[in-house]
């Protein structure tokens, strides 16, 4: 699909009275690219969305679709599709006159907007269910109809706010892994919002994560599981241990020195002023010792690995260990093996 | 572990034990002879005394546990059968006797122990406290209003020597001024039924779109205060329903002040208009716009503001929005807007009577019938055989209609939009309904403030004075302490004394009712259902009838005394309670019930901690609903009525037609007050204390209640 355009936000700011809930927000979402917008409830993900579809209007900024400028416009105005996280279905129409109502809206004749939504619902596995009302369906269908119904105009630009958070959990990557698929298949632009962080990871081409109403950090889903640039990012995007203490570095190596317990880091560029490491629990190997500051205080089986909960003079540290490794026993005294490159140094 | 009390026969040997006691000792009969049951087999009325030995014999078998239950259905069951069977066919000759207080103890014993009896026998899932919940209430129910309704309305069907004449029912079913439909193309009257629904149909209609404008600007107008629209829904629930019928007379009769006002200045000349449908049409919308608001806005809250936001995004235009997103979700709350309106203006009798002039309805058919010069009962029974009908056949497309037309909107977790305003075109039409309705409003309810305090304000006497409150509610200091003198006193310390002891029994038995409709699962509990729920659907008038007929005689006689007044209001209002109970219920959860069981507490014990606090939100809402409604009742107690017992509304309505207006004007504004002084007092009592979980909503519709 051609039609797909790039969304762009110049210092957007959106106040509820006194409330910020986005505050000086820029960001682009490049043409046929899924983006998400990531972070924890509250943080201003849904209004931002809303400020793309025209359902809220900046109180200020720009906002342009491709090179249109639709600050001013209203959500009828804008050639954006939004899939709402209660699906909204009109429970008085049925399936097909739901994905009709959009074409209807835009001045199509009956017969032709009818093709249009027949087309699309069979693109997602719906034919047959035409005359069913939205109650008769199962949540995993009434998701795709409005899916169905987002896309029937071929919008500019698609937008899905949570569309996972009302299926079970099975379904959830069935229905994260179909999204992904129609979107490179149609090459629509997707801005998707959800507070889960590995069905960002899973879906993005590039990840944007809020905080409080600014944007936190953005990449591409690698980039920024591997280089987190705040404690925040670092605890919500996987799981760190977030130590604080004092980087030592002798021959390009480092070192790392928290409550008189040492940790060699392997070769890793620290940045001047770095006062705290991260380290991922998965990142660390054990290594048993005779005596040692560390020492196992609990021991978690999961199935696919064992979670060590290891008490250290600075609290606790967890590790987690593959399931072949051979397990340690509680009380065990251990040192810390940390991959090459996994520590991540932070400034606060 | 379960642990449930064992049942040693002991509630059985007191029930029985309190029943032989009034039987030796308390009089049995209930006016006139003050002898006990005893005293009345020893004189020869030995069938008296079968309905205390069976329940001796209950009793006794009761101590055998399980293996009886059969047995002592058999007794318990066959002695209140006696019990009421000698009432109606004294079968040794003699005349029959009023039931009295030994009988009803001795009634009460027996139907607790069959209650028991069927909860032995595996009935009601062996659950001893809800078989006696209820069994009592459907006991009380089926007496108090199935027998008097099935009763009054069989009368349509005998002559006045109480034969059967089939031709006789014809004659009366049929007569012109039922049926006749003259108006519609002559200037001849059309008959009662036409009127009546015709007047019904408009009101319905009418309010609604009222109603919706109302809810529309306030839900989605941008208005910055719809307080005001709240505060102006709480007026109608609190004025009985005539007042405004008065208010109209003050200021748009012959004599008016906006009559005589138009005529000075306008030249249009005075007339009659407002008696007679356009009249009363007024009356009866400007009751009932308050509460089609109230349903409407409920309804506009329900719909989920993605649905319209997802039709924006969509393109659709605010008015294709609203055409075809609002609209239709709200369609089915308006049809039940306007099938309550045809109710309630079928059940209304206040106004029609105050300004129906020539222009009949079954509601005032029916009490001229039975109070006025023609007396005759079986045309009463037809109109109200007729009235009861069309009020069935109304509920009855309502449920057929919003079964099929009531939309399951499909939610998980929301989102939190806002719905868009209202399409201009839209909200310049409800403004331009809404004010000059407000302005009305306003002013008729100036006049019932103003006109208690001047000579004559139907005829445009504006001297100050206070003669009117003297004549009604002057107060003496005598030797002996105050005196009431007034004339309005009497009537007024009967009203709130009636509903002062209404209002608890009808909330104590409308909640336990919808307690066990929710909670429990039994045979029979859909027909327990429909017998408790009737007498939402029976107009006034109907119950003031089937009252007067069914308990004027023995074996249950009661007309005349201030006990009737009560157990009429108890029977009518609780439905209220049952749906405002019903509607907490649904909102608390089941487990909540479970958990207290599983520790091992008696249902009773459940409902008493557990249940209860949380419902305390429902029982304050049906106590104010029923005091309020039973001081401003019309319909069913102008048929109960008497001098000693007069009740504030009779009073009002006797004076309007004596054409004393001050007095009545004085009298009803002083019953607003003392309402509003009421709530006020009981929202400070009880707070608006947040219940642990979300809030009840506290507005029971009453269904033509009046
Ligand atoms: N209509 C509104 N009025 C006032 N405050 C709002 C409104 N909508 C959202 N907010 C506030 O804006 C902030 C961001 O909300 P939202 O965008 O819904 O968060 P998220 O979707 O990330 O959970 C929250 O603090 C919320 O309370
Ligand atoms: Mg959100």
């Amino acid at each position: 699909m051609t039609r797909a355009a790039s969304v762009r936000f110049v210092n957007v700011s959106k106040l509820y009275g006194g409330v910020r809930a986005v505050n000086n927000v820029s960001f682009e979402v490049a043409a046929g690219t899924l983006v998400t917008l990531l972070g924890p409830s509250g943080c201003g993900k849904t209004t931002t969305l809303r400020l793309v579809a025209g359902l809220e209007r900046a109180s200020s900024g720009q906002i342009f679709i491709g090179d249109e400028d639709v600050t001013a416009l209203g959500a009828a105005e804008r050639d954006v599709s939004m899939v709402f996280q209660s699906y909204a279905l009109f429970p008085h129409l049925n399936v097909l006159d739901n994905v009709m109502y959009g074409p209807l809206a835009s001045g199509a004749k009956r017969a032709e907007a009818q093709d249009m939504a027949r087309d699309k619902l069979g693109l997602l596995g719906l034919a047959g269910f035409e005359s069913r009302l939205p109650s008769e369906l199962s949540g995993g269908q009434q998701q795709r109809v409005a899916v169905a119904r987002a896309i029937v105009l071929e919008p500019r630009v698609l937008l899905f706010d949570e569309p996972l958070s009302n299926l079970d959990a099975r379904l959830r990557r069935k229905v994260r892994d179909e999204i992904r698929e129609l979107q490179q298949r149609l090459g629509l632009t997707v801005l998707y919002v959800t507070h889960d962080q590995q069905e960002a990871l899973a879906v993005s081409d590039k990840v944007i994560v809020m905080d409080n109403a600014v944007i936190a950090q953005e990449g591409a889903p690698q980039e920024l599981y591997e280089r987190p640039c705040s404690r925040f990012l670092a605890d919500f995007i996987g799981e760190s241990n977030l130590i604080d203490g004092e980087f030592r570095t002798q021959d390009g190596r480092a070192e790392f020195h928290a409550s008189g317990v040492s940790i060699p880091l392997g070769v890793t560029h620290v940045p001047p002023g770095a006062k705290t490491v991260a380290l991922r629990p998965d990142r660390i190997r054990l290594r048993k010792a005779t005596s040692a500051p560390l020492s196992i205080a609990r021991r978690v089986y999961l199935g696919h690995s064992w979670e060590y909960t290891l008490a250290a003079p600075w609290g606790e540290l967890l590790v987690v260990a593959p399931i072949r490794d051979e397990a340690l026993p509680p009380g065990q005294a251990v040192e810390l093996d940390i991959d090459p490159g996994a520590a991540i140094p932070l400034e606060r | 572990m379960r642990r449930r009390s064992a049942d040693t026969g002991l509630i059985d040997m007191a029930a029985a034990t309190a029943a032989v006691a009034c039987f030796a000792f308390a009089p049995w009969a209930y006016v006139g002879d003050a002898r006990s049951g005893l005293a009345w087999v020893l004189d020869g009325r030995w069938p008296i005394a079968i309905p205390i030995l069976a329940c001796l014999a209950t009793a006794w078998l009761a101590r055998g546990g399980f293996a009886t239950a059969r047995a002592r259905c058999a007794f318990s069951g066959l002695g209140a059968a006696a019990l009421l069977l000698y009432g109606f066919f004294p079968f040794d000759g003699r005349p029959s006797l009023a039931l009295g207080f030994g009988a009803a103890v001795t009634g009460s014993a027996l139907v607790w122990q069959a209650a028991r009896a069927l909860a032995a026998a595996g009935a009601f899932k062996a659950d001893r406290w809800v078989a006696t919940t209820t069994v009592s209430i459907f006991a009380a129910v089926v007496l108090f209003v199935l027998f008097p309704v099935v009763q009054a309305l069989l009368a349509a069907f005998f002559d006045r020597n109480g034969s059967f004449d089939l031709t006789l029912v014809l004659q009366r079913f049929t007569a012109r001024d039922i049926w006749a439909t003259d108006c519609l193309y002559s200037d001849r009257a059309c008959g009662v039924v036409v009127n009546t629904f015709v007047l019904g149909a408009l009101a319905g209609l009418i309010s609604t779109m009222l109603g919706l404008a109302f809810a529309l600007l306030a839900q989605r107008g941008g208005l910055k205060n719809t307080k005001i629209f709240d505060a102006l829904s709480v007026l109608p629930i609190i004025t009985p329903p005539f007042v405004i019928a008065m208010a109209l007379v003050v200021l748009f009769g012959r004599t008016g002040v906006v009559t005589t006002f138009l005529d000075n200045y306008f030249y249009i000349p005075r007339s009659r208009w407002i008696y007679g449908l356009p009249g009363v049409l007024i009356a009866q919308v400007l009751s009932q716009t308050p509460l089609s608001y109230m349903i409407l806005r409920g309804a506009l809250q329900g719909i989920a503001p993605s649905l319209e936001e997802a039709a924006q995004t969509l393109r659709a235009t605010r008015w294709r929005t609203f055409a075809t997103v609002t609209w239709p979700l709200l369609r089915p709350a308006v049809a039940a807007s306007v099938l309550l309106g045809f109710v309630e203006s079928l059940a209304d009798f206040g106004n029609p009577v105050v300004l129906g002039g020539s222009f009949e309805v079954l509601s005032t058919k029916v009490y001229f019938a039975v109070a006025g010069a023609q007396y005759d009962p079986g045309r009463a029974a037809i109109l109200a055989l007729i009235l009861l009908a069309m009020t069935l056949s109304a509920f009855w497309t309502q449920s057929m209609w919003l079964g099929r037309n009531s939309f399951v909107t499909v939610t998980g977790k929301g989102d939190n939009g806002v719905p868009p305003p209202l399409p201009k075109g839209v909200r310049r039409a409800a403004l331009g309904v809404v004010v000059p309705w407000v302005v009305l409003t306003v002013a008729l309810y100036g006049v019932i403030a103003i006109g208690g305090f001047v000579t004559d304000i139907g005829r445009g006497a504006m001297t100050p004075t206070v003669k009117h409150f003297m004549t009604g509610f002057s107060v003496e200091m005598t030797a002996n302490g105050l005196f009431f003198s007034g004339s309005a006193w009497d009537s007024f310390f009967v009203t709130v004394a009636v509903a002062a002891v209404a209002a608890p029994i009808t909330t104590l038995i409308g909640i336990l009712t919808a307690y066990v409709l929710s909670r429990h699962n039994f045979i029979g509990r859909g027909a327990f259902e429909f017998v408790t729920m009737l007498a939402f659907a029976i107009p006034g008038t109907v119950i003031g009838v089937a009252y007067i007929a069914a308990f004027n005689t023995p074996p249950v006689e009661l007309a005349g005394t201030g006990l009737i007044l009560v157990i009429c209001f108890v029977f009518r209002n609780m439905p209220v309670g049952v749906r405002a109970g019903l509607a907490a219920l649904s909102q608390i959860d089941k487990s909540l019930d479970e958990a207290s069981t599983t520790l091992g507490a008696t249902t009773g014990v459940t409902v008493r901690r557990v249940t209860l606090p949380l419902l305390k939100h429902a029982i304050v809402a049906t106590m104010v609903f029923s005091f309020v409604h039973a001081m401003t009742a019309v319909s069913a107690i102008v048929f109960l009525v008497t001098a000693r017992y007069n009740m504030a509304t009779a009073y009002i309505v006797n004076r309007v037609d004596a054409g004393e207006y001050p007095l009545a004007i004085a009298y009803s504004s002083l019953l607003i007050l003392f309402m509003l002084l009421v709530m006020l007092a009981i929202q400070l009592i009880v707070g608006e204390r947040k219940l642990g979980r979300r809030g009840v909503p506290a507005s029971p519709v009453g269904l033509g209640a009046h």
